[in-house]
């Protein structure tokens, strides 16, 4: 892995900006990607990850193909719910479900997980109702579910400080001697390309290599910052910045929910064991808008999307497991079945969720409430009993 | 004069500061072919090119942080942040180096930029979407700060603001970017920094800026009715106050009360009490009342109707002045 030589200076003087960074060819390794289940869905033999898929069987198999197509329906619902006018938004995973089902399926009941606003998937994987997601975006609570009780952290909206998180949590994990084999314990931090610019992001990557922090940073590459593409955010391919920080990096084929699986199991397993963190990029496509507010066809090509569906992270799945008798007709009827019973019940319960009242804005402000606060809930609650009174 | 909304007043400013400096640039997240996620930029990146609309990455540190070394090259840098909840990341190199440059080079660096932050809620957002952080710009010393409440408003005043020598943070109120009004985009404007009495009234002051303008006019016309006269001033500046403007307007009714999204402790409302207070003491029949957000982070979006203050909460705190 010779790096090429350094690329010529563009003359200064006529140097347009921003630069063409498709002229610029930046230095790098060849880029090698991670992919053990062809979009076709043929398994390719891998040296070093085969052996984090040894546990991988029929029934495995067939049980992340559920869980991709559920969260999947969840998706649709969700956004179908939006338009519908019964969520504020939704940040769809339509694309993405390989990465977040096969990384959220390789933690252990010990680790933690740290997600962006995106990370349904992830948050299946660690038993977090989804209805509890919905609460969120509809803008009934700003949290939903206990942290604690998941593994899962509140989903985090302002770019790239979960990150630190992660990277903290780890470090008390490691102080706690929790670290060592592999009952050792160990955190992810999800983020988007978008984020890797952000200085918390860089700020972990230090944090987490200086401490050599059993953290596991999974970068999701969608391709996509809302509008702006993966060029205005790095000239090298993002797994390949982990080096600089001095710990390992790998780029997976983030639409392979195998590979996924097994380098995030190794990712994991190094970092439980003392290994220290290492960068996952997950190489991946947002196939939807940004978010139920976004217009992507304002800024990108329709025919990229054409290209990306080809390599669907569902199709190759089913087609592996029909292919090698995995699974029949009847086991793919019946995942559709529960994915429609789960979408009503995800219906129902976004169209009955209450509203809560009023006097909880003031709650849980802080674990010892001023009196300030008290008196304001107070004045609160009394000027809206003169409307009641009023109205009676 | 032509009719149009806040987000198009905004976009014909820009459009026209861009004409007329060639050294203003835009900088931003999304700032260029999406046009922004409010299209306040809409279609100047088509016109200008990408090196004077630039999509930057993503990093607030970063836009502002570059922002300065622009300024120091003579650019004339007008940075969006895209929501109010997304300023932090960039909060310290807007208050330790923005703010504090011209008074650390005494005087010899400049700093023309404009920060625009679209604020407030009501928009049904989810967290870190309907903020009014602009008590601790207007906190900060070597940063102006201001707020525009209308179409007219937000071309002249954006086009000052880009003008200005100082940096400049913008505010704009977001849920009043659909709202549409006359704009003359010939006319002369008068200062950036001078409060402007919209309805004249003898009974009480009310003082708004931003979004909380139209809810203060709503609030008089209400009052009326009732038999009762409401001053209403757009402050427009927060920092610096049009106290000359202020103070007129309470030593005429007597009453003041203020209107603002933000929480309420340590807020612009409390540093208006306390002036007012000071220099008005005789003139004042009462306390200087305020109708704030609370003093809680900002709820989710189904609470922020009881959260923010509206037109009855602002009638029954104007009741309660006139009580005294
Ligand atoms: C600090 C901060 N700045 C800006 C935003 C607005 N914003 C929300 S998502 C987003 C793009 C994120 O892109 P990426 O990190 O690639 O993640 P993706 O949404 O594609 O999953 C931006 C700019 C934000 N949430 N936080």
């Amino acid at each position: 892995m010779t790096p090429k030589s350094a690329p010529p200076r563009a003359a200064a003087r006529e140097a347009a900006f921003p630069p063409d960074v498709a002229d610029i060819p930046p230095v790098l390794d060849e880029v090698e990607l991670v992919q053990l289940l062809t979009p076709e869905g043929e398994r390719v033999p891998h040296p070093v990850y085969d052996r984090y898929l040894a546990d991988v069987d029929d029934e495995t198999l067939r049980s992340l193909y559920r869980d991709l197509v559920l969260v999947r329906r969840v998706d649709v619902e969700a956004t179908a719910l939006q338009r519908q006018g019964e969520l504020g938004i939704w940040a769809s995973l339509l694309g993405q479900e390989a990465a977040q089902v096969g990384s959220g399926r390789a933690l252990l009941p010990q680790d933690y997980a740290f997600p962006t606003y995106r990370e349904h998937g992830v948050a299946w994987c660690r038993g977090v109702d989804p209805l509890a997601l919905l609460g969120l975006f509809r803008g009934a609570t700003n949290g939903g579910w206990d942290p604690r009780e998941h593994g899962f952290h509140l989903y985090t909206i302002v770019i790239g400080s979960q990150t630190l998180h992660a990277t903290g949590y780890a470090m008390g994990i490691a102080m706690d001697g929790a670290v060592g084999d592999a009952d050792g314990a160990a955190t992810i931090a999800y983020f988007g390309d978008g984020a890797s610019s952000q200085g918390d992001v860089n700020e972990a990557f230090v944090w987490a290599a200086v401490y050599n922090a059993p953290v596991v940073f999974f970068c999701q590459n969608n391709q996509w910052a809302i509008s702006e593409p993966l060029e205005r955010q790095t000239r090298i391919p993002l797994y390949q910045r982990a080096r600089g920080f001095g710990f390992p990096g790998v780029r997976v084929d983030g639409n392979d929910v195998l590979a996924t699986l097994a380098v995030t199991r190794k990712a994991l397993t190094d970092a439980r064991t003392g290994q220290g963190p290492t960068l996952v990029e997950a190489f991946t496509y947002r196939m939807g808008a940004h978010t139920t507010s976004d217009d992507p066809t304002r800024y990108r090509l329709s025919s990229d999307l054409e290209a990306w569906k080809l390599k669907d992270p569902i199709e190759r799945v089913k087609a592996h497991l029909a292919r090698g008798g995995h699974a029949d007709a009847e086991f793919f009827a019946s995942v559709d079945a529960d994915a429609d019973v789960l979408a009503a019940r995800v219906r129902t319960g976004c169209l009955e969720m209450p509203d809560p009242g009023p006097l909880e804005i003031f709650e849980a402000v802080y674990a010892d409430p001023t009196v300030q606060i008290s008196q304001q809930r107070q004045g609160f609650s009394t000027y809206l009993d003169g409307f009641a009174e009023e109205s009676a | 004069m032509t009719t149009m909304t806040l987000g198009k007043a905004l976009n014909e400013s820009l459009r026209s500061a861009m004409e007329a400096d060639p050294k203003v640039v835009v900088m931003g997240e999304d700032v260029g072919r999406l046009g922004g996620v409010f299209r306040i930029t809409d279609g100047l990146q088509k016109d200008f090119g990408e090196a004077r609309v630039i999509d930057t990455p993503l990093s607030e540190s970063g836009i502002i942080g570059t922002a300065i070394g622009l300024a120091m090259r003579g650019y004339r840098p007008v940075c969006e942040i895209q929501f109010d909840g997304f300023v932090y990341p960039g909060f310290d190199q807007i208050v330790s180096q923005l703010a504090k440059m011209h008074y650390r080079s005494a005087g010899r660096l400049l700093m023309p930029i404009t920060i625009r932050i679209p604020f407030g809620g009501g928009i049904g957002a989810v967290e870190h979407h309907s903020e009014s952080p602009e008590a601790y710009f207007a906190h900060t010393a070597g940063l102006k700060v201001v707020a525009c409440s209308n179409p007219a408003d937000g071309f002249h005043m954006l086009r000052q603001a880009i003008a200005s020598d100082d940096p400049v943070v913008f505010f704009e109120p977001k849920r009043r970017y659909w709202e549409k009004a006359d704009v003359d985009t010939d006319a002369v404007a008068g200062p950036l920094h001078e409060a402007r009495v919209l309805r004249p009234g003898t009974d009480a002051t009310l003082l708004a800026y931003g979004p909380m303008v139209k809810v203060a006019l709503e609030a008089a016309t209400a009052a009326e009715a009732d038999g009762r006269s409401l001053e209403v001033v757009d402050l427009r500046s927060l920092a610096p106050i049009d106290w000359p403007t202020v103070f007129a307007s309470v030593r005429r009714t007597g009453r003041c009360v203020v209107v603002h999204e933000a929480a309420r402790s340590h807020g612009v409302g409390a540093e208006l009490a306390a002036t007012i207070t000071e220099e008005c003491f005789y003139a004042l029949e009462a306390p200087v009342l305020r109708v704030t957000g609370f003093d809680t982070p900002y709820p989710p979006s189904r609470l922020e109707e009881a959260y923010l203050p509206d037109l009855d909460r602002v009638l029954d705190t104007v009741d309660r002045v006139l009580e005294i």
